[in-house]
C-alpha cells in the first residue's frame, strides 16, 4: 500500500475537480425553489455563452435565482473552502506541525476582534464591507504584531511564532469577549457573525477572495518543494540551498492574508483548515506539490457541502461554523485514531 | 600545497546573546584530507561546522570558501559544495525514505522542473550503499535512530559535494555501519579527493580515520594538525581533562587511545 501510495492517488485530483463542478451545479438546484440539474446546467451556459435558445422553457425567475442568489453564495463557499485549507497546509508546513491550522497564530482572533469593534460601534461607512473591512485590519495587524514578538535578530522559529500567536490569541480573545460583555443589543450580532454564515454573499465577495486564493496559491506553488525540504528544519533545509527564514515569512504573510481575506468574508469557520490537509495527506503524502491542489480541492467539496447542508437540507439554518465543528471534530478523531494505529506519525 | 584551501578561517568569534562560543578560531583545511573536530560537549564542534557551513554568520572574523568569502555565495550554490549531516534528524510528516534521499538532490533541480534520469540514478545508488534500499517505501517516521542517520547521510551523500561536513552523524549507529559510513567518507576523500570534517566524540575512531585534527575547548584551538604530531596524551589531557596513553595498534593498524579510570571522586552522600 505505502509503496503505491504516490502512484495509484494520481486519479484523485481529476476526480476532485469533477466531484467539485457536479456539486456546485447540483446544489444551485436545492433550496427552497427546486431546479433541476440540467435547468442549472442551461442557465450556466445561457450566462457563459450568451446563447438565450438554452433558456427555453425556464421559468424567468429561475436565472436570477441561481445567478444573483445561489451561485455567488456557493462559490464563495467553496472559495473559502479551498483558502483556508491551502492555508492549513502552508501553516502546518512552516510550523513544522501536524496539529497548526490557519487560525493558530491568532489571525481568527484578529480578524474577530476587528469585527466585533466594527459591530460594536455600529460603524458603517463602508456598507455592507465595513464589518469585512474591519477584520480584515484586525487580522492583519495581528500578523504583522505576531511577527514583531517573535522575531529575533530578523530570524523567527517555529516555536517562537507559536508562542507568540497564543499569546495574542489569548489577549484579542479576552477583548472580544470584554466587547460581547459592554455591548448589550449588538450582542448576538457578534456572536452571529463569529460563528460564520455564507447568507447573502455577493459576486463581489466572490470575486474578493477568488483574487486573494488565486494570488496566494500561487505563491504556495511556487515554494511547494522548499516547503517540503523545510520540515527536516531549518539547519537541514539551509544546507539543501533553502533561505529558509525568507521562505518561512514569505509563507507566512501569504498564508495569513489568505485566512484573513477568507474570515473577513465569511466570519470564523473551524476545523476545515485543519481536517482537510490531514485528510489528503494521509491520501498523497506529504509533498506539497500534491498535497496543496489536492487541497484546495477538497476545501471547495467540504465547505460546499456543509453550507449547502445548512442552507438548503436542515429545516432552518444554523451557523456553518457550529456545523463543521460538529461534523469535522468527531471525523478528525476518526482520521487521528486511525492514522495513530498506522503508525504513519512516529 | 600551493592550491587555494578549501577553508580559510581567520579569526572568528561567536556568540549567542552574551555567551561566547567560538573565541579567534583560525583554520585552513585543504582538500584531499579527513579532519576530525575533537572536544567536550558544548566546545563549539557544531558552531564550528554551521559557520562553515554558512549555516551561522560569525559576530566577526571571515570564512573563506574556495578562496571566496562564504557570504558571497547563495544558498544553492553553497548546498552544491558543501553537505551536512546532522546530529539530530526530527520530522513530523511521512515522507518516505526514498523521498528524503531525493531531497539531496533538491540543489540540482530546477523550481517547477522534476527529478532527472540522472538525480534517480544517484539515489538509488547511494540508497544501495548506504544498504536502505529494501526500505526505501517505508516512512522515516517509523525508523530508528540508526536508520534514520543513515537515511540523512545517505541524502546527504547523494548532495554529491566536494565537502562532507558530519556533525557526529553516527551517533546512534550500530558499529557495523558507523564503520561502515566512516569508510565511506575517507574513500571519497583518498579517490574523489574530496575533503571530510567530522565532529567526533571516539577518539578511538578518529585516529583510525582522520589525517588531521582539530582539538576544539571552550570554543579555542587547543591543537590542530597531522594526526601523528597531535594526537597524543598532553593534548588529550589539555582537551577532556582525562588520563590517556596512546599506543599504536598492530590489529586495527592505527594509533590508539586507551584512558585510565580513577578512582571515583564523587563526593559521599550522608543520610541526614
Amino acid at each position: 500500500m505505502k509503496t503505491s501510495r504516490a502512484g495509484a492517488m494520481n486519479w484523485l485530483q481529476p476526480m476532485l475537480l469533477f466531484l467539485l463542478f457536479g456539486l456546485i451545479i447540483l446544489s444551485a438546484g436545492m433550496g427552497y425553489i427546486r431546479i433541476s440539474f440540467l435547468e442549472v446546467l442551461k442557465i450556466v451556459i445561457w450566462k457563459l455563452t450568451g446563447d438565450r435558445s438554452s433558456l427555453h422553457g425556464i421559468d424567468s425567475t429561475l436565472p436570477y435565482v441561481v445567478l444573483e442568489v445561489r451561485l455567488p453564495r456557493i462559490l464563495t463557499s467553496a472559495i473559502v473552502g479551498s483558502g483556508l485549507s491551502l492555508a492549513g497546509v502552508v501553516f502546518q508546513g512552516i510550523l513544522l506541525n501536524p496539529l497548526a491550522d490557519p487560525y493558530t497564530l491568532g489571525i481568527s482572533a484578529g480578524a474577530a476582534f476587528g469585527a466585533s469593534i466594527a459591530l460594536l460601534f455600529g460603524i458603517t461607512w463602508l456598507g455592507v464591507y465595513t464589518v469585512p473591512m474591519f477584520a480584515f485590519i484586525g487580522a492583519t495587524a495581528t500578523l504583522g504584531a505576531i511577527l514583531l514578538i517573535s522575531s529575533f535578530d530578523r530570524q523567527t522559529s517555529s516555536n517562537n511564532l507559536i508562542l507568540a500567536g497564543i499569546i495574542v490569541s489569548a489577549i484579542l480573545s479576552a477583548g472580544v469577549s470584554f466587547i460581547k460583555y459592554v455591548a448589550d443589543e449588538q450582542v448576538s450580532i457578534i456572536i452571529f457573525w463569529l460563528m460564520g454564515s455564507f447568507a447573502s454573499k455577493s459576486w463581489t465577495d466572490v470575486l474578493l477572495t477568488l483574487l486573494f486564493v488565486m494570488l496566494g496559491a500561487g505563491v504556495c506553488f511556487f515554494f511547494a518543494r522548499d516547503l517540503n525540504v523545510m520540515s527536516l528544519g531549518d539547519r537541514s533545509a539551509t544546507s539543501l540551498g533553502i533561505e529558509a527564514n525568507r521562505v518561512r515569512i514569505v509563507l507566512l504573510v501569504t498564508a495569513s492574508l489568505i485566512t484573513a481575506a477568507c474570515v473577513s468574508v465569511s466570519g470564523i469557520i473551524g476545523f476545515v483548515g485543519l481536517v482537510v490537509p490531514h485528510l489528503m495527506r494521509f491520501l498523497v503524502g506529504p509533498d506539497n506539490r500534491k498535497l496543496l491542489p489536492a487541497s484546495i480541492l477538497a476545501g471547495a467539496i467540504l465547505l460546499l457541502c456543509a453550507d449547502t447542508i445548512t442552507r438548503a437540507v436542515l429545516p432552518s439554518e444554523i451557523p456553518i461554523g457550529v456545523l463543521t465543528a460538529l461534523i469535522g471534530g468527531p471525523f478528525f478523531c476518526f482520521i487521528f485514531r486511525r492514522q495513530r494505529a498506522m503508525r504513519v506519525y512516529g | 600545497m600551493d592550491k587555494v584551501p578549501v577553508f580559510s578561517i581567520s579569526d572568528i568569534n561567536f556568540s549567542y546573546g552574551n555567551v561566547s562560543v567560538l573565541r579567534h578560531v583560525s583554520l585552513e583545511l585543504r582538500e584531499g584530507n579527513f579532519y576530525g573536530i575533537l572536544g567536550p560537549n558544548g566546545s563549539g564542534k557544531t558552531t564550528l561546522l554551521d559557520v562553515m557551513a554558512g549555516i551561522k554568520a560569525p559576530d566577526s572574523g571571515s570564512v573563506l570558501f574556495m578562496g571566496k568569502d562564504i557570504e558571497n555565495y547563495s544558498k544553492k550554490e553553497l548546498a552544491k559544495g558543501i553537505a551536512l549531516v546532522p546530529q539530530e534528524f526530527y520530522i513530523n510528516f511521512p515522507f518516505t525514505v526514498k523521498e528524503i534521499v531525493l531531497m539531496g538532490r533538491h540543489p540540482y533541480i530546477p523550481r517547477f522542473g522534476s527529478a532527472s534520469a540522472d538525480d534517480i540514478e544517484v539515489v538509488d545508488y547511494t540508497m544501495r550503499l548506504m544498504e536502505i534500499e529494501d526500505f526505501q517505501d517505508r516512512y522515516v517516521t517509523e525508523l530508528s535512530g540508526g536508520e534514520k542517520q543513515r537515511v540523512v547521510f545517505a541524502r546527504a551523500l547523494a548532495q554529491d559535494t566536494p565537502v562532507l561536513m558530519l556533525d557526529e552523524g553516527t551517533s546512534n549507529m550500530d558499529i557495523r555501519h558507523t564503520l561502515k559510513i566512516l569508510g565511506i567518507a575517507r574513500d571519497r576523500v583518498r579517490k574523489d579527493n574530496r575533503t571530510v570534517i567530522a565532529a567526533m566524540h571516539d577518539l578511538n575512531l578518529a585516529a583510525q580515520f582522520c589525517d588531521h585534527l582539530v582539538f576544539l575547548k571552550d570554543g579555542k584551538i587547543v591543537a590542530l594538525g597531522p594526526i601523528d604530531i597531535v594526537l597524543n596524551e598532553q593534548n588529550i589531557k589539555q582537551t577532556f581533562e582525562v588520563e590517556a596513553k596512546i599506543y599504536f595498534d598492530e590489529y586495527s593498524s592505527s594509533m590508539q587511545v586507551a584512558y585510565r579510570i580513577e578512582p571515583t571522586s564523587s563526593p559521599i552522600r550522608h543520610k541526614a
